[in-house]
């Protein structure tokens, strides 16, 4: 019941996902920036299946293209792939312990560069510079406070 | 609900789940190759950048505010200080501005002489860089000015250096700069010691372009300046573009690379100027055969130009031209 009261958050969390991702950094940090849009979605994709799935992950994905300048399309079709795995091993996600779940987040983010480099290669763009492979690392960090702030704001209680 | 990992209940949502994969994996797919070819999506780009434009607002905020801050925490002492060195500068670059308008005037006339269309003066717009950071492999810069303060797609974007891009998008309340050194940029340039004319690319690397297929017996050394040639008609002739700092020959071993330093600063500027296109080529163009006498009459043109108009010479002589011309004709 509660819950559902909290749906809200959902559209509120991409939105300032997509914002925080804007924000400009100092220039040598700028390659650390978690792919906070990630995470939100990866949050929602575990927590309510019902609501979110791999087109939430597109239209999160289309909207942070046209605010990034990325190609269309892009960031979408990442997000989608990310859904999509998530998805598949939830049940397993559910049950793993925060850290355990914030290894297999690491891992996904990483899969994701690799999506990333593999579509610039296939379309001439330029690669990243190598300190953006250390992104998905602080992803990683971030995904236990993230998890755990999203549930005191939904006022979930889980055994643990 | 659906959560208890039941193998026999898994199947039918597995096939549908790889469906929807898939469906969505084409959509996306095909939208990065709309995108990436020829820019069929540029009118739904056109539209959606309006929607998300709040937050680019959102995400320059922080970096507006602290600008505000740091600008209000100031103190006297410092404005004073900063006053005087600004006034100090001023008087220096409007000494300058006397000496080069009479080159500029000089310039005129014997281009007068020749016959050929005269350089127009610069009629630029300041335009704030909205700090917000876009995709690092795509060299764009967001300007915090759009269609409603008059700036246009096509407009050449300039900074104290040099060339800066082109305007590619523009909204009501923000502009799209495709940066020179994107990868799909080229600017037609020359060299300003030789007048060797070249073309120069953008490799997607914010400090780095690169000019192709230079004839090795051409006339093009290490430490160039090179500019703006105006051929194409997009870019305004004569504006520094960048220095060479690398020649090495290509893989056929027929023609140079050079590598070019941007003289813009093109990572992190807080604002850039826009250049208003001067109407006044086509009349200009026209002028130097209507007046006969052309020894004379530029000088009667602008007898007040070169001291007196030199604070605001930028915008003196193009405003001059079109006036004198129109008469003439």
């Amino acid at each position: 019941m509660n819950r559902r009261g909290r749906l809200w958050l959902l559209p509120v969390s991409v939105l300032v996902a997509i914002v925080l991702g804007l924000l400009p950094l100092p220039g040598p940090v700028q390659g650390l920036r978690p792919y906070w849009l990630a995470l939100v979605v990866a949050y929602w994709v575990l927590e309510e299946p019902e609501h979110a799935g791999l087109g939430l992950a597109f239209g999160a994905g289309l909207l942070a293209d046209l605010a990034f300048g990325t190609l269309l399309g892009e960031q979408a079709l990442r997000l989608v792939i990310m859904a999509f795995i998530l998805q598949r091993f939830r049940t397993q996600l559910r049950f793993f312990p925060l850290p355990q779940q914030a290894l297999s987040i690491g891992g996904l983010l990483l899969n994701d560069r690799v999506v990333t480099a593999v579509l610039h290669l296939m379309l001439g763009l330029p690669q990243l510079p190598w300190t953006y492979w250390l992104a998905p690392l602080v992803g990683m960090v971030l995904w236990v406070p993230l998890f755990l702030g999203f549930d005191a704001l939904r006022q979930v209680r889980r055994p643990r | 609900m659906s959560s208890f990992a039941n193998p026999a209940a898994q199947r039918p949502g597995d096939v549908a789940g790889t469906l929807r994969l898939l469906a969505f994996l084409a959509l996306s797919v095909v939208l990065i190759v709309l995108d990436h070819r020829g820019g069929w999506l540029e009118r739904l780009r056109a539209t959606a950048n309006v929607a998300v434009q709040p937050l680019w607002q959102l995400a320059g905020l922080p970096s507006r505010l602290g600008q505000t801050v740091r600008e209000d925490a100031v103190t006297r002492s410092l404005l004073a200080e900063d006053n005087r060195r600004l006034r100090n500068d001023l008087l220096v670059m409007a000494a300058r501005q006397a000496r080069l308008q009479v080159e500029a005037d000089e310039n005129a006339r014997l281009r007068g002489l020749l016959g050929a269309a005269t350089r127009h003066g610069l009629d630029v717009q300041l335009a704030p860089v909205l700090n917000v950071d876009m995709d690092p492999a795509r060299q764009r810069l967001l300007l915090d000015a759009g269609s409603s303060d008059g700036v246009h797609v096509g407009q050449s974007v300039i900074d104290a250096g040099g060339l800066v891009g082109q305007i590619i998008a523009v909204t009501p309340g923000t502009a799209t700069v495709l940066l020179l050194t994107d990868l799909d940029h080229a600017v037609p340039v020359s060299i300003s010691r030789s007048g060797v004319r070249l073309v120069a690319y953008g490799i997607g690397r914010s400090d780095r372009l690169e000019v192709r297929n230079i004839p090795v017996s051409s006339d093009v050394e290490i430490g160039d300046v090179v500019v703006t040639s105006g051929l194409g008609g997009r870019f305004p002739p004569g504006f520094p573009v960048g220095t060479l700092v690398d020649l090495r020959p290509d893989d056929s071993h027929a023609f140079l690379v050079g590598d070019l330093r941007p003289s813009a600063q093109l990572d992190r500027g807080r604002d850039v100027l826009l250049l208003r296109e001067g109407r006044t080529r086509a009349p200009e163009g026209a002028q130097p055969p209507a007046d006969a006498p052309p020894a004379v009459s530029p000088d009667a043109e602008e007898p007040a130009a070169p001291p007196a108009a030199a604070p605001a010479g930028t915008t003196a002589p193009e405003r001059a031209t079109p006036a004198a011309a129109e008469p003439a004709r």
